[in-house]
């Protein structure tokens, strides 16, 4: 029970936004009388998710580094929109719009970054520059048209779209996509076997590991909670493909963070750029990279909102930049510098839009929904401020 | 009216698992100038906190009497009302502001709803008189050297009617000139009746000003000296410090340099673009294998830009003539990466600002220069990481509850270590080592120096810059010394003397 404290104690901060999720989550699921937590709503939740959570996890990485990127809202809608158009004017098939939007993305994400690493201009201002050029842009490619429906089924299967069941069957468990359950059993082995892994590793080297029985509760906990996830999505149309490629995102981005060299790098950039210099770290490249990355994701943002609404609008990604800075903040990264993880700005998102789709159910009026959301933010931090006071 | 300005009694300040301050006994006679000295974490700041308000009187224990009278500060607000003005090792200036601008900062004259510019311009250059310093009121604090920079701030705090000053580290930054400077000042200062409580590292200035000394250690009163009735000389305080005596302050070496050069540069010289002028004229120096060679000169004489534009050049200066041959090899590098990669390592002055990432944690910090060696397909393998961080954190003794702490939680001391450990990792060839023991204590510099001990004798060459003479002669093989961006002379350390060195640093 003490250890139990302990690590609650030291990591107050992470487990506090998994905890403020949980409560948030179970607050509309009493208030909407069970309605929120249906799998329905939670399929709906995760898919409007999608498109703010890779931007997010892009933005992590800016603010990591001490900038800010506000070009990737318009970004993203003008890209969605080039996909569109790709695809209904040029007549592009499916693959070759995706590479076009995310190579488009990269380049658009080296321009933003071009000034900033090279010049030293502030990313505020270079971002905002590409603020005003990319919603005229989007305004541009949609003047004559108004808004571009995009019939592409299998495009719009990315944003609407769910993995189709293998296991289709009426006579055991008809109700359920069983494909989605598969993945979910498969998820939960990987992570006991990963973490028993990562334990016989730590124990072989002599270093702290949880005692036996935390660690055990910990593997059922975690895999619990997996399972119920697994088990609501299953109980609709099974996991959706926006899903896949948000986990994906956050999984790749989880690893490059924490486990590659370029990871490290970027953190010392964001904790020390001097000192990061002197330790023989390219700290112009570091930049134009995370920019690049960051561009890339628009481009996927963009893919995903499109083919959500299955059309581009001329106010597409209008704001999207400021959810996605708003997520990230919630998700306890740092305007300093140096902190914030992916799967916190992941949380981060989550929470946001539970906010917002709860109170859509609940049918709250929109302007209390923006004062509302507000106030999360401002908690969220000033409860991150005050945590890592504490630690200090 | 007592003779005691300023009594501190029984005062003991405990943090979450630390007793910093253990009923400590203070006195402070009217118009002297006493000195408050104990190695770094003996909790002199800590007790100057304590006595300025910032920590209020709630959060300690014991009293403290100013003037005859028990007083509470709540705040830094009610100390300041009391005539006690604190001025602290990073100064509080504005630097885009102009010097009267900060005199007045939160105090500005007005008349009527706007600021009495004329009038704010004459005080200040009253108060500038009193510290006799002959600036514009209107330059702007950044066109300031550091040393007129503290004036200003002393001047500042003077504004405040001060009775009782306290200078923490005052002359940490200053270089020897701007050093006598402020000493002088604070005996003038003496003569108009202010009393001033001094910590310092440097004990000669120590010895040259005050008429008592309080040393500190472990948050308990050592002793209090006076000079008129006690014998005090840098051993005893040294003894006192550390509650030992350090018969030597420089371990002895017992290895030799080889003759091999393993740096030499000839004619360097650069050109800094942001500040439009030479910062380097035509340099020539030269390191052996296992050699330390010693980098003398006053703060500002070149010696950092010299280093820096070495490694990799990260301020892009023009080196307009020279060049610099290593490992037998003509060199020139673009990017620290490349410098560190041929062998060549530089441990910065301010391991704070530019040396360390403080959030981060030892393990991340000692890994940082040199990934490679612990990753493989640009993935970190985190178990030999922490064995290696484990390895160094044993090897250099750095004290810590482990390999996870943050490095901003370590004293300076250790955090100097972890920067050690850093470039260690990297196995350089020659490391370049800026400022080896600023801010670190007694017991901690001797370590350090016997790591440098150890690295020449496994063949490593020194560069090591330092602005304390002492150090540069008890430590170095030889010594170059500098002055106005180039080499004004080359000294053998065993027949070098301080004044030797000196009059070198001020030839211009």
């Amino acid at each position: 029970m003490n250890e139990l404290l302990t690590v609650l104690k030291k990591n107050v901060r992470e487990y506090g936004m998994y905890i403020a999720l949980a409560v948030i989550m179970a607050v509309f699921t009493i208030l909407s009388k069970g309605l929120f937590i249906s799998s329905r709503n939670i399929a709906n939740l995760l898919n409007q998710t999608g498109y703010i959570a890779v931007l997010a996890v892009g933005m992590t990485l800016v603010i990591v580094i001490r900038h800010i990127d506000l070009s990737v809202g318009f970004l993203s809608g003008f890209l969605g929109a080039i996909a569109a158009v790709a695809l209904t004017q040029w007549n592009w098939p499916v693959w070759l719009t995706i590479l076009l939007v995310l190579l488009l993305g990269i380049v658009a994400g080296l321009l933003t970054a071009f000034p900033v690493a090279q010049l030293g201009i502030p990313a505020f201002v270079a971002s905002l520059a590409g603020w005003l050029i990319y919603r005229g842009a989007l305004m541009l490619v949609t003047a004559a048209t108004g808004t571009i429906i995009v019939p592409n089924e299998s495009f719009n299967a990315i944003g609407n779209g769910y993995i189709p069941d293998l296991f289709a069957s009426t006579s055991f468990l008809p109700n359920l996509h069983k494909t989605t359950l598969l993945l979910g059993a498969v998820a939960i082995v990987l992570f006991i076997v990963g973490q028993l892994n990562d334990r016989r590793r730590k124990l072989q080297y002599n270093f702290e590991v949880l005692s036996t029985g935390l660690f055990a509760a910990k593997l059922v906990f975690i895999s619990v909670v997996l399972g119920f996830i697994t088990w609501i999505l299953a109980g609709y149309n099974g996991m959706s493909w926006t899903v896949v490629i948000m986990l994906a995102v956050v999984l790749v981005y989880d690893f490059i963070t924490r486990r590659t060299v370029v990871g490290r790098h970027i953190y010392a950039v964001g904790g020390n750029p001097e000192a990061a210099e002197l330790s023989g770290i390219n700290v112009k490249n570091i930049t134009m990279a995370v920019f690049a990355s960051m561009g890339l994701l628009s481009g996927l943002s963009g893919i995903l909102f499109t083919a959500r609404l299955k059309s581009a609008t001329p106010q597409a990604g209008t704001l999207f930049e400021l959810d996605a800075i708003a997520a990230a903040y919630i998700g306890g990264v740092s305007a300093a510098g140096g902190i914030g993880s992916v799967t916190g700005s992941l949380v981060g998102a989550l929470v946001y839009m539970s906010l917002m789709n709860g109170m859509n159910l609940l049918g709250t009026d929109i302007s209390l929904q923006y004062i509302i959301r507000g106030l999360v933010l401002l908690f969220a931090v000033i409860f991150d401020v005050m945590t890592r006071k504490r630690k200090s | 009216m007592s003779d005691n300005i300023l009594e501190m009694r029984h005062i003991t300040k405990t943090f979450p698992g630390v007793r910093a301050l253990n009923d400590v006994n203070f006195v402070v006679r009217r118009g002297e100038i006493h000195c408050l000295v104990g190695e770094n974490g003996a909790g002199k700041s800590t007790l100057m906190k304590v006595l300025s308000g910032v920590y209020p009187h709630t959060e300690f224990q014991g009293e403290i009497i100013l003037n005859g009278e028990k007083v509470a500060f709540s705040g830094i607000h009610d100390s300041e009302k009391a005539g006690i003005g604190i001025i602290y090792q990073e100064l509080a200036l504005v630097p885009e502001m102009m010097v009267y601008e900060n005199l007045m900062l939160g105090h500005e004259i007005r008349r009527g709803m706007t600021i009495d510019t004329p009038e704010m311009i004459h005080k200040a250059e009253e108060l500038l008189k009193r510290v006799r310093l002959s600036v514009n009121p209107s330059a702007k604090i950044k066109d300031l050297g550091i040393g007129k920079q503290q004036l200003v701030e002393i001047a500042k705090a003077l504004s405040r009617n001060v009775s009782l000053l306290i200078l923490d580290e005052p002359t940490a930054a200053l270089n020897e000139d701007d050093c006598e400077n402020l000493l002088d000042i604070l005996r003038l200062l003496k003569s108009q009746g202010v009393t001033c409580i001094m910590i310092s590292h440097k004990l000669k200035e120590v010895l040259e000003i005050a008429e008592t000394i309080t040393v500190l250690r472990d948050g308990q009163t050592i002793c209090t000296l006076d000079r008129q009735k006690d014998e005090v000389n840098e051993q005893v305080l040294i003894k006192h410090m550390v509650g030992r005596s350090i018969e030597n302050i420089y371990p002895p070496r017992t290895s030799k340099p080889s003759d091999d050069i393993l740096l030499e540069v000839r004619n360097w010289s650069a050109f800094d673009v942001n500040l439009g002028r030479q910062v380097l004229h035509n340099v020539n120096f030269h390191v052996r294998k296992g050699e330390v060679v010693g980098f003398s000169g006053l703060v500002g004489s070149g010696r950092t830009e010299l280093a820096r534009s070495l490694f990799g050049n990260p301020d892009g200066y023009i080196i307009t003539t020279g060049e610099m041959i290593f490992k037998g090899k003509k060199q020139v590098f673009h990017h620290p990466r490349q410098a560190i990669r041929a062998g060549l390592a530089y441990a910065t002055e301010d391991r704070k600002r530019n040396g360390l990432v403080l959030i981060q944690s030892i393990q991340y910090n000692i890994s940082l220069a040199n990934l490679q060696a612990v990753s493989k397909n640009g993935i970190v393998n985190e178990e030999l990481d922490k064995q290696n961080a484990v390895n160094f954190v044993r090897s250099l003794s750095i004290k810590t509850p482990g390999i996870h702490q943050l490095v901003m939680n370590l004293s300076g001391g250790n955090q100097q270590k972890v920067s050690v450990a850093k470039w260690l990792f990297v196995g350089p060839d020659l490391l370049i080592f800026d400022e080896p023991t600023r801010g670190i204590d007694v017991g901690a510099k001797y370590e350090i120096y016997t790591i440098i001990n150890d690295l020449v004798a496994k063949g490593m060459s020194i560069l090591m810059i330092s602005s304390e003479l002492p150090e540069v002669l008890g430590m170095s093989d030889r010594i170059y010394v500098v002055a106005n961006g180039t080499i004004t002379g080359e000294l053998d350390a065993k027949t070098a003397t301080q004044e030797a060195v000196m009059r070198l640093a001020t030839q211009y």
